[in-house]
């Protein structure tokens, strides 16, 4: 399920496109940039449901690219994401609804608790790795799809919670569907940079290390548990933003969009994108996302295509569109290339 | 002469197969000692039970007179005891400049330091000199795993030197190394030995590396210390031919 995940923005100099005077960026920062720089102005002339679309990719975008980091950089496998989502979006939405707490703080208290819950949830994958968190996480996911659907008094049960509505920014209204869009692509920007920052750092680098080898990994000095126990609940946080954010981007929640199934189509949007490689997320969440919308012209057929189009994708390339990328460019330039 | 590592009655069994029976040594600082024996004689097993990767079932294990029976593996690693392994143990997807980098990252400043702080953690240039050392220079940036099987092997041992170790476990550095590679091993941890005072503990099956590098040389069998002395005692231990060496 790991994919290699070879990680240019580890290595210190070669293939970084390094900016004079401007240091630490390097080819995955700008394309992060000016992918939020066309973002912004993307949805001028699409309509409303468009420009959701659009906006729902990149929600989905925060919770893949947690995943990517728990899956893709430490190797961990987790069958929760689309819970800790849930957990997210749930607990925005009783903040600002039944207490009326504001959105930011909402926000940042769903990816607080996201984390907490990361982190006790993370201790069972000390004992024994990878399939025992995998199971940890297959019963934590069963247990909040319960908890969402039966505790109706805390979560409106199957009617959910309606009427969430969308924050300020210094006092300008996000209400419109443009205005809340443009809100979402800056959120997902710096979340992006975080995580950007964060695999780049020699966090990153004991993330592959646990990944890759965790015994040779605590020969060296690394503290596997908790690394461990980081990517796991950053992983989850990164959910639990995402989370925060679709609450008021639908404005109503029900259980159904935090079931497993869902935890596993995110999995599926990670290995589809490229698993390790930091702008996979967004690949995948894009054929997750938006791929189904465009093939809405082939009626009840769309979703056997559309699982027929990422059966032969990974037959074709395990390593994701981002693999796939890769290894166009090392055609293209002889050499191994900067796909992420 | 201080003694760095001291191991005390070490006992390891898996159900009723004993491994370890009752194992007893310890080293002097600066020493190179070397550990023979059959295979399946308890040696790597011996080498897990110091290092905290295996539980002994009965026993200690002293590291400067501190008792680090147990201690994991990773802290062991920061109190300066570093090992390689029998089979490759590098990082195959990160460079060889990374690897080098990430088995030293850990020794230096707290988490947070190196979350925010600079990317190689202040290391790239120990790393170069390391890769230069260990003769890796042309392969710098290469992948790890695309290194010949003996290029890895030096790179492992190179990553156990990253962090100027006190004392390095040695598991079959010799193993499916060509001559040539060989030679420049034996070089280099001669040189580490003689210029930073490293102490070497190291389970080898190539005689002439052993003979020639070790100062003091152990013979295991069957899980227990058959003999103990210089390489030309052991090689002249009737027991020792018999059970190990042959005639």
């Amino acid at each position: 399920m790991t994919a290699p995940a070879t990680r240019s923005d580890l290595s210190p100099s070669p293939r970084l496109t390094r900016l004079p005077g401007l240091g630490m960026i390097d080819g995955t920062f700008l394309t992060l940039a000016i992918g939020a720089a066309i973002l912004w102005f993307a949805p001028v002339g699409m309509g409303r449901y468009g420009t959701y679309v659009l906006s729902l990719w990149l929600v989905m975008s925060i919770a893949v690219m947690g995943l990517n980091l728990t899956l893709g950089y430490a190797g961990l496998k987790s069958l929760a994401q689309a819970a800790f989502m849930g957990l997210g979006a749930y607990t925005t939405a009783i903040l600002t609804t039944k207490f009326g707490i504001s959105w930011y703080a909402a926000f940042a208290l769903s990816g607080l608790l996201t984390f907490a819950v990361g982190i006790l949830l993370g201790f069972p994958a000390l004992r024994v790795k990878a399939h025992y968190l995998a199971f940890v996480t297959l019963a934590f996911s069963t247990l909040i799809w319960l908890i969402l659907r039966n505790e109706q008094w805390l979560t409106g049960g199957v009617f959910g919670i309606s009427n969430i509505n969308r924050p300020d920014f210094f006092g300008i209204k996000l209400f419109g569907a443009l205005e809340f869009h443009r809100f979402v692509v800056v959120v997902t920007f710096i979340l992006a940079v975080a995580l950007w920052w964060l695999i780049r750092s020699p966090w990153g680098r004991a993330f592959t290390a646990l990944r890759e080898n965790p015994i040779r990994a605590a020969s060296l000095g690394i503290d596997t548990r908790a690394y461990t126990l980081l990517a796991f609940a950053i992983g989850s946080a990164y959910a639990g933003f995402a989370g925060a954010l679709y609450a008021p981007l639908v404005e109503f929640i029900d259980p159904s969009p935090f079931s497993l199934s869902q935890s596993f189509f995110l999995l599926l949007m990670v290995v589809a994108g490229g698993a390790g490689y930091l702008l996979g997320p967004f690949v995948g969440a894009l054929l997750g996302v938006v791929l189904p919308e465009w093939l809405r012209f082939a009626g009840s057929l769309y979703l056997i295509i559309f699982a027929a189009i990422v059966m032969l994708l990974l037959i074709a390339c395990p390593q994701g569109v981002s693999g796939l990328m890769e290894r166009g460019w090392a055609k293209i330039t002889g050499k191994r290339g900067d796909a992420r | 002469m201080n003694q760095v590592l001291e191991v005390s009655n070490l006992h390891k069994a898996f159900g009723g197969i004993k491994a370890v029976n009752g194992v007893s040594f310890s080293v002097n600082e600066g020493e190179i000692l070397g550990i023979i024996g059959p295979n399946g004689c308890g040696k790597s097993t011996l080498f897990n039970c110091i290092l905290g990767q295996l539980e002994p079932t009965e026993g200690s294990v002293k590291l400067d007179g501190l008792d680090v029976t147990n201690m994991r593996p990773s802290e062991l690693n920061r109190l300066g005891v570093s090992r390689t392994f029998q089979l490759l143990q590098v990082f195959p997807e990160l460079s060889v400049r990374e690897n080098l980098i990430l088995a030293g990252q850990e020794h230096e400043g707290s988490m947070l330091s190196r979350l925010f702080g600079a990317r190689d953690a202040g290391l790239t240039e120990k790393a170069e000199q390391m890769i230069g050392f260990f003769k890796l220079g042309h392969l710098a940036d290469a992948k790890a795993g695309g290194l010949s099987y003996g290029q890895q092997k030096l790179l492992d041992a190179a990553m156990a030197f990253m962090a100027g170790p006190r004392l390095v476990l040695l598991d079959e550095p010799a193993g499916g190394v060509n001559l040539t590679m060989l030679g420049d091993l034996k070089e280099r941890l001669r040189a580490i030995n003689a210029e930073q005072g490293a102490t070497f503990v190291v389970i080898e099956h190539n005689m002439d590396f052993v003979m020639s590098l070790c100062s003091r040389v152990i013979v295991l069998a069957e899980g227990k210390v058959l003999a103990e002395g210089t390489p030309a005692e052991v090689r002249a231990d009737p027991a020792v031919i018999e059970a190990y060496l042959g005639h």
